[in-house]
């Protein structure tokens, strides 16, 4: 076990925990503010992809696809807002987040229909290929660096609009009393027609950004969503520094579970039993996390409201 | 004399950076109908959820019947023999009147990890819950469902609920809450029935209720106690009298 | 209980003696797809009753509630490969393991509320889900085959299609008249009464937690059941089952039937997977309807099928 490989793995699952982010975010700002529980999150990211994969296919060009696919997913996003989300606020968790699994189905279907049943590949355009070095002789892919670039770009500048802005405190304040926002002359429909907007768009920056890592496929969106929740209830619901935290946290673990428990299981039991037990006990790791916060912290580790 | 019935001793409770329960000390004797009376925002029913166990306090002890019952889950104060009834009504809205205090009563008979038997067959509970209900005059209305019956009926319902649990020390926040004049002078005649089997706290905007009932007032503001003692010496307090006996429908500064 | 003649009533009767003369029909008509179709649609009544009892009844919405059906099958289906082919080991195994699973799950679960509790479930059910993908030794995502069903000795041949509708039909009538009687008991007045209102039962005495926690035990080992039932039909078990989109059609089902009514998982199962089987022959993109029928049933359908009847009912 080489000081490069634990590097490398670290890195990795900083990667992953600033692509869970930018899910979590999303899901933590509509939660958090406008009170709904959105399963179709996993939709729009699975949409942020499929249009960014298509954009660059159509104009040859990557950046060109990644500008157009987030305008995409912004516009999908407040579309579905305006025209399906919309009745939803008033109603309990149950009913949304049932009517949000019958989105899931709508669009998983709809993206078979336009792209097929079978997975897309999105290339990267030459700039994003190969290596750059490190310490120690090691490299690391120039993408997984960009991604992990860009996503603590976002963090920090979503972190910066929530905190500093009037748009953020504006957020913040719906979330705590619609009525006095609306007497303030603010839109509060447009206000959340945004908020959504801005959730769906991190959500399908996610997803192209995890793209050329994995597939683009049906369903996609699913897993990720999962984990997503995870991270919000590890975290703390309507906490964007929890959310950040904990899917840093998350991502760190799962990347390392993964990479080097098979070998720790190894040299505690046989080698049969560790392969068998080694992805198993991989997948529940954080579940297994999400269990002890339960019990020790219900209200999560970094909750917004201090009651 | 004998121990008090319940004990508070510093109580202290925050909500963020609100003081709603200021070092709060009060004694409540066994047999004594105890009012609690102070302007709105006084941490009156933050007192009464304390006592019962909806809200833990920062600091501070609750004794009831010599034992300590701070940190106790609200159900166990139940099963200790603190029973309450809500300021705003609490009760099982799918649910007739009669099952609302034949669920008391179950609660207080044994355990209830019973799946086969009919629930609703067991004479024993439906008849503990008819004399509850015709102790508070619903005797008519068991069989209707919570949600049908009148706001009025609907306090009644939460003594009676209240008293299946045949508690020792009955909490009761505001019960003639949005009443009229009758079912108010109703109430008032029940509670007088009511005292001589049960120690009272008894928390009321009524003061014409309250000075007719009460053995002693305890006078909250801004979470502390300003005053505690015989409907007298209170009706003459001064700190009282500027604080609250004024006008008992306005916030009044700070004494 | 059913004392009057009644729309609902009525229906039930329908739908229960409809059932029980199903082979009949088939074995006079000759279609055995139907037979099929149907013994699975009761299995899955099964597990939508089950879930009822902690949903409808008990107001617990849980979202992971297709991981007992994955339990109950790997149990039958990993002892089978294993050598183990009685049903009176197979079975209660299935029981067992969903009774613990749903102990572990429910203990932790239930120190949190709405829509907590939905994403937690979620998770849980998740995990089994990713745990049963990597069981390679049994098949890991491609599922495991079980070459022989359940055997029961003389008792029942699982594999007689008219026997294995019968014993279904059965663990379904019998889990009913189960829920009823929780439900009208003294344990099943503490648990409705905790979904109608949480503070008032505590402040009457009662500890919520255990009360939901043996609910929710209750519920899941029945759904082992119908997981076990499940293996056997399909002769086949797989992680695919307990995809955590199988528990929300677990739930649709119970909520289209209406939550809370004895009968209402029966109906809504019916309904549900009658209509998945209709549109699937119309278009291979039916879940493009499903999705937004679905949406428009939470919106606008009150209280479901049952409801509806109820309802008409009363004119």
């Amino acid at each position: 076990m080489s000081w490069a490989l634990v590097f490398e793995q670290l890195l990795n699952g900083l990667q992953y925990g600033v692509m869970l982010f930018l899910m979590a975010a999303g899901l933590t700002l509509v939660f958090g503010i406008m009170n709904l529980v959105n399963l179709a999150h996993g939709s729009l990211y699975m949409v942020g992809a499929y249009l960014a994969a298509a954009a660059t296919q159509w104009t040859g060009n990557y950046l060109l696809g990644v500008a157009l696919g987030l305008a995409g997913t912004l516009v999908v996003g407040m579309a579905v807002e305006v025209t399906a989300l919309r009745t939803l606020y008033e109603r309990d968790h149950l009913d949304q987040v049932l009517a949000t699994f019958g989105l899931i189905l709508f669009f998983n279907e709809l993206i078979a229909i336009v792209w097929g049943r079978a997975p897309l590949y999105s290339s990267l355009p030459p700039w994003l290929q190969g290596h750059i070095k490190l310490f120690a002789g090691s490299t690391y892919p120039v993408y997984r660096a960009a991604v992990i670039v860009v996503g603590l770009l976002v963090a920090a500048l979503l972190w910066y609009v929530v905190t500093r802005t009037r748009l953020g405190m504006l957020i913040r304040a719906g979330a705590s009393n619609r009525e006095m926002i609306g007497a303030l002359g603010i839109n509060i429909k447009l206000l959340y027609t945004l908020v959504f907007g801005l959730g769906a768009a991190l959500a399908g920056l996610a997803g192209m950004m995890q793209a050329p890592i994995l597939t683009v496929q049906i369903g996609m969106g699913e897993n990720i969503l999962i984990l997503a929740f995870v991270i919000i209830v590890i975290g703390g619901i309507g906490s964007i520094r929890g959310a950040f935290l904990a899917a840093i946290f998350v991502g760190l673990i799962d990347t390392l579970g993964r990479a080097f428990l098979p070998d720790l299981l190894r040299k505690i039991l046989s080698s049969a039993a560790a392969s068998t037990a080694a992805p198993a006990l991989s997948s529940m790791l954080i579940y297994l996390l999400m269990a002890i916060v339960l019990v020790v912290r219900p209200e999560g580790l970094f909750p917004a409201n201090r009651r | 004399m004998a121990d008090p019935l319940l004990r508070v001793e510093r109580l202290v409770r925050r909500f963020g950076g609100i003081l709603a329960t200021d070092n709060l000390s009060l004694d409540v004797i066994s047999g004594e109908l105890h009012a609690i009376i102070g302007p709105n925002g006084a941490g009156k029913t933050t007192l009464i959820s304390q006592l019962t166990g909806q809200l833990l306090p920062n600091s501070g002890t609750i004794h009831f019947a010599g034992q300590d019952i701070t940190r106790l889950p609200a159900w166990r104060r139940s099963a200790l023999g603190l029973a309450r009834s809500f300021q705003i009504t609490s009760l099982l809205p799918d649910f007739t009147a009669s099952d609302n205090v034949a669920l008391a009563a179950q609660a207080h008979d044994g355990h209830s990890f019973r799946f086969w038997g009919s629930a609703r067959g067991e004479q024993h509970l439906r008849q503990a819950a008819q004399s509850a209900l015709a102790r508070v005059g619903l005797a008519d209305r068991a069989d209707t469902l919570v949600s049908k019956l009148s706001h009025g009926e609907q306090r009644e319902l939460e003594l009676a609920v209240a008293l299946a649990t045949k508690p020792q020390l009955l909490l009761l926040d505001e019960p003639m809450a949005g009443l009229g004049t009758t079912e108010s002078a109703r109430m008032v005649k029940l509670l007088q029935e009511l005292r001589r089997e049960v120690t009272i706290v008894l928390v009321e905007h009524d003061m014409e209720a309250v000075f007719a009932l009460a053995d002693r007032i305890t006078v909250l503001v801004y979470g502390r106690v300003i005053a505690s003692d015989v409907p007298a010496a209170i009706r003459g307090n001064e700190e009282v009298r500027r604080a609250y006996l004024g006008d008992q429908h306005v916030v009044t500064r700070h004494g | 209980m059913i004392a009057s003649l009644n729309a609902r009533n009525s229906i039930a009767a329908l739908v229960v003696a409809g059932l029980l003369l199903l082979p009949l029909y088939t074995s006079i008509s000759g279609n055995v797809f139907v037979l099929t179709l149907f013994t699975r649609i009761v299995i899955f009544a099964l597990a939508a009753a089950s879930l009822n009892l902690i949903m409808g009844y008990g107001g617990m919405m849980s979202f992971g509630h297709a991981a007992y059906l994955g339990i109950g099958g790997y149990a039958v289906g990993i002892l089978s490969s294993e050598g183990i082919g009685s049903g009176f080991i197979q079975w209660p195994v299935a029981l067992l393991a969903s009774a613990l699973f749903a102990l572990v799950i429910g203990a932790l679960s239930l120190r949190t509320r709405g829509v907590y509790f939905i994403m937690i479930t979620l998770a849980f059910a998740q995990m089994a889900y990713y745990v049963a993908s990597g069981l390679a030794p049994y098949g890991g995502d491609d599922g495991l085959t079980i070459y022989k069903r359940s055997d029961f000795g003389g008792l029942i041949n699982l594999s007689n299609r008219v026997q294995f509708y019968y014993l279904c039909l059965g663990c379904l009538f019998g889990g009913i008249y189960l829920i009823w009687r929780i439900v009208n008991s003294r344990f099943g007045m503490v648990v409705q009464g905790l979904r109608s209102n949480e503070q008032r039962m505590q402040a009457i005495g009662f500890p919520a937690k255990r009360y939901r926690l043996v609910c929710f035990v209750i519920a899941g080992t029945m759904c082992g059941l119908a997981g076990a039932l499940l293996a056997n039909n399909t002769d086949f078990v797989s992680p695919a089952v307990m995809y955590w989109t199988r528990s929300g059609d677990l739930m649709v089902m119970v909520i289209l039937g209406g939550m809370g009514s004895l009968f209402g998982p029966v109906l809504g199962t019916i309904v549900y997977l009658l209509l998945e089987e209709a549109l699937s022959q119309v278009t291979e993109y039916w879940a493009l309807i499903m999705g937004p029928l679905l949406l428009l049933i939470v919106l606008f359908g009150r209280g479901g099928i049952m409801g509806l009847l109820g309802r008409l009912s009363r004119g």
